[in-house]
């Protein structure tokens, strides 16, 4: 069974059609990438499968292991194994950082009906995964992501990855606003992520983070569709000759 | 007002809510005197209301309708119950000072512990010479009702130079239905005292009661005080207090309301810097739910030259609940360099919460620096569905920002080990709403 399934997928926002049947499949151990000019619809798409409201769906399924995804609560996705990796994470000014880390894991494994990490062994990971993400810890002190860079909301982002340990990894421009070095850390993150059992789909303009993030399967967005599908030199193809060929394809 | 109406021997009309009272109410001949002038004020103005403009938002007549008749003495059962009660809501370290149903009980309190760093009297034992304590510069109908009902409170006088290592905790514990208690307290804090005074306002098994209560307090020069008052009374009751603080020179006076119970509440703050160079934080925080009416009035005097005042206040109010916020700062003629800010910000989590925000500046000096600021909004839905994104509940996610909405008030509380305590309390409200 696959992982996610998106069939034929129509979306609207405010009246307005953005996905017009949108259809994606998405295997256990996969990595995606999804690439596609601005406006395609690609925040969109991952903004619905985490569950944001404000979305309609007027057609189509999204599965995930099977089961309907969009009769689900959005915390009840993250329980289940979905994570997306904001394009713009938001500050939460007076939620600090390491008090919402522990929440939301204890909530995610208390609605799987696992037991609550001990603060000890919470603590411990956390240190573990800031360590190897070069993050500092007196930035966990602070509130979510307040006074962040852009890089470093984005590094934050990937650290909550590692801690929640999701099985769909869906990453919204991870490498906006992430200069040479953060990332490399960042990717060197997520393919430490990489497992069998863990599919990654990455939205990205650019090819660069391809060469860290090695996609099996790049597919093309254009006006709401996915219009080509191919292997990892598909996206060496859109940096040469950009989008113009698929827009009429759409 | 619908108190019944007796006429007494010379002819004048005193309800039945005085006379029937007025046997177990403590003082000399003259005291009585007093206290009857003080009801004869109460009924000849009766329960606030509407048209009275310092009570627009907090109707009594509508919202309360009479007061109850005096509650009786704490029975045995009822000091066991209230024995948990201290149990349960006691802060570690601090001296405990309980009064119950308005009686003021030794034995539940740590008076051998206290004396040692100030003097205690109870207002029953004031009373027996001095009627001065039921005297108060104010024409308030409430505030002449508990001057007339008091039956008893503590006395406080910290010696000038004292460095209070605890807390002093008064607890007041209601333990019957449909009484009410009135209690009347001051604290003389002398010069350069450092001291923490927090009160608690909890039920012991009691519903639909009422609570008036007076606190008085002076704050000599140089002195440092926080005083904290946490009224998490029974969802049904009634909860009207009245505070007067009179600071001195260069003094820090720092102090912060947390309202949490009651259907009904009202605290009106009037304090007066009436000393140069003092600092004054005044903060609060309204936690509404059901149908509960919580109205903060604060006013804040500066009759004195080169005063800082602060006030930060957060209500958030679910269901059909009323908060009311009225912040009045007033610069005297002579209060120049007076600085005061006032921020108030209303968090409405139903579209049937209502909140009433009065801000006033009644600025006579013309070389001052005041302004107020107000916001009331809804939580921000892209902050809930990022939490929820990341597997917290909706009414949990809700809570992370509400405790970070009211975290700012609450952090105003320098000692962690109270702003714990009152975090724990906003905690317990939270899990009320889930
Ligand atoms: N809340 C909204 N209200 C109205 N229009 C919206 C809303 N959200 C998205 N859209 C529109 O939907 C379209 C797709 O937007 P989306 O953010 O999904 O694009 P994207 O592919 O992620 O673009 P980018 O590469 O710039 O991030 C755009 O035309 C956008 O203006
Ligand atoms: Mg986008």
């Amino acid at each position: 069974m696959a992982l996610l399934e998106v069939k034929d997928l129509k979306v609207r926002v405010e009246e307005r059609e953005i996905l017009h049947g949108l259809t994606l499949t998405v295997n256990e151990g996969e990595i995606h990438a999804i690439m596609g000019p601005n406006g395609s619809g690609k925040s969109t798409l991952s903004h619905v499968i985490a569950g944001k409201p404000g979305y309609e769906v007027t057609d189509g399924q999204i599965l995930f292991r099977g089961e309907d995804l969009l009769e689900m609560s959005p915390d009840m996705r993250a329980a289940k194994g979905v994570f997306l990796a904001f394009q713009y994470p938001v500050e939460i000014p007076g939620v600090a950082t390491m008090n919402f880390l522990r929440t939301a894991l204890n909530a995610q494994r208390k609605a799987r009906g696992e037991d609550e990490f001990s603060t000890p062994d919470f603590l411990k990971k956390v240190r573990e995964v800031s360590k190897s993400l070069n993050i500092p810890q007196d930035m966990l002190k602070r509130g979510v992501n307040v006074g962040f860079s852009g890089g470093e909301k984005k590094r934050n982002e990937v650290l909550q990855m590692a801690l929640f340990e999701p099985s769909l990894c869906i990453l919204d421009e991870m490498d906006s606003g992430l200069d040479i070095d953060a990332l490399r850390i960042a990717a060197d993150g997520v393919n430490a992520l990489h497992s069998p059992k863990r599919a990654m789909v990455v939205i990205t303009h650019y090819q660069r983070l391809l060469n860290y993030i090695v996609p099996d399967i790049v597919h093309v967005m254009s006006k709401g569709r996915v219009v080509k599908s191919g292997g990892k030199e598909l996206a060496l193809e859109l940096e040469a000759s950009g989008y113009a060929q698929f827009e009429d394809a759409a | 007002m619908n108190v019944a109406v007796a006429k007494t021997g010379k002819g004048r009309a005193v309800s039945d809510l005085f006379t029937s009272a007025e046997g177990r109410l403590p003082g000399s001949p003259a005291i009585t005197a007093v206290r009857r002038e003080a009801f004869e004020t109460y009924e000849r103005l009766g329960l606030p209301h509407r048209r009275i403009e310092e009570w627009k938002y907090t109707d009594l007549r509508a919202l309360v309708g009479e007061v109850l008749p005096l509650a009786a003495a704490p029975d045995a059962a009822a000091l066991k119950r209230a024995a948990e009660a201290v149990k349960a809501h006691a802060i570690a370290g601090a001296s405990k000072l309980v009064l119950v149903d308005g009686v003021f009980v030794a034995n539940l309190s740590d008076v051998k512990a206290l004396v040692a760093e100030a003097g205690f009297k109870t207002l029953r034992e004031v009373l027996e010479k001095d009627a001065g304590l039921l005297k108060t510069a104010s024409t308030d109908a409430m505030i002449a009702l508990n001057a007339a009902m008091a039956t008893d409170g503590v006395v406080l006088e910290i010696a000038d130079g004292a460095k209070l290592s605890a807390p002093i905790q008064l607890i007041h514990i209601a333990t019957s239905a449909s009484a009410s208690a009135f209690t009347r307290s001051q604290v003389a804090v002398g010069k350069g005292v450092h001291a923490t005074i927090v009160e608690t306002f909890v039920a012991a098994g009691a519903k639909a009661y009422q609570v008036n209560d007076a606190v008085i307090i002076t704050v000599a020069d140089e002195a440092d005080v926080a005083h904290i008052r946490l009224m998490d009374d029974a969802p049904d009751a009634v909860n009207v207090s009245s505070h007067f603080v009179t600071v001195g020179a260069n003094v820090k006076f720092s102090f912060f309301n947390m309202t949490t119970g009651a259907a009904v509440s009202r605290l009106q703050g009037f304090i007066t810097l009436a000393g140069e160079n003092s600092e004054l934080s005044a903060n609060g925080v309204n936690l509404l739910q059901k149908t509960e009416h919580g109205d903060t009035t604060l006013v804040v005097d500066h009759a004195v030259p080169n005063c800082v005042s602060r006030e930060i206040f957060r209500a958030v109010i679910d269901d059909r609940a009323h908060s009311v916020f009225q912040g009045r700062i007033i610069v005297r003629p002579d209060a120049q360099k007076t600085d005061g800010k006032m921020m108030t910000r209303a968090l409405l989590l139903s579209d049937e919460a209502e909140a009433d925000n009065k801000p006033e500046l009644e600025i006579f000096a013309d070389d001052v620096s005041c302004g107020h600021g107000a916001t009331a909004g809804a939580l921000d839905d892209s902050l809930l569905f990022y939490l929820k994104a990341r597997g917290l509940p909706e009414k949990q996610a809700q809570a992370l920002l509400i405790q970070a909405f009211v975290g700012e008030a609450i952090e105003q509380i320098a000692d962690e080990a109270l702003r714990e305590h009152v975090i724990g309390i906003a905690e317990r409200w939270l899990e009320r709403r889930q």
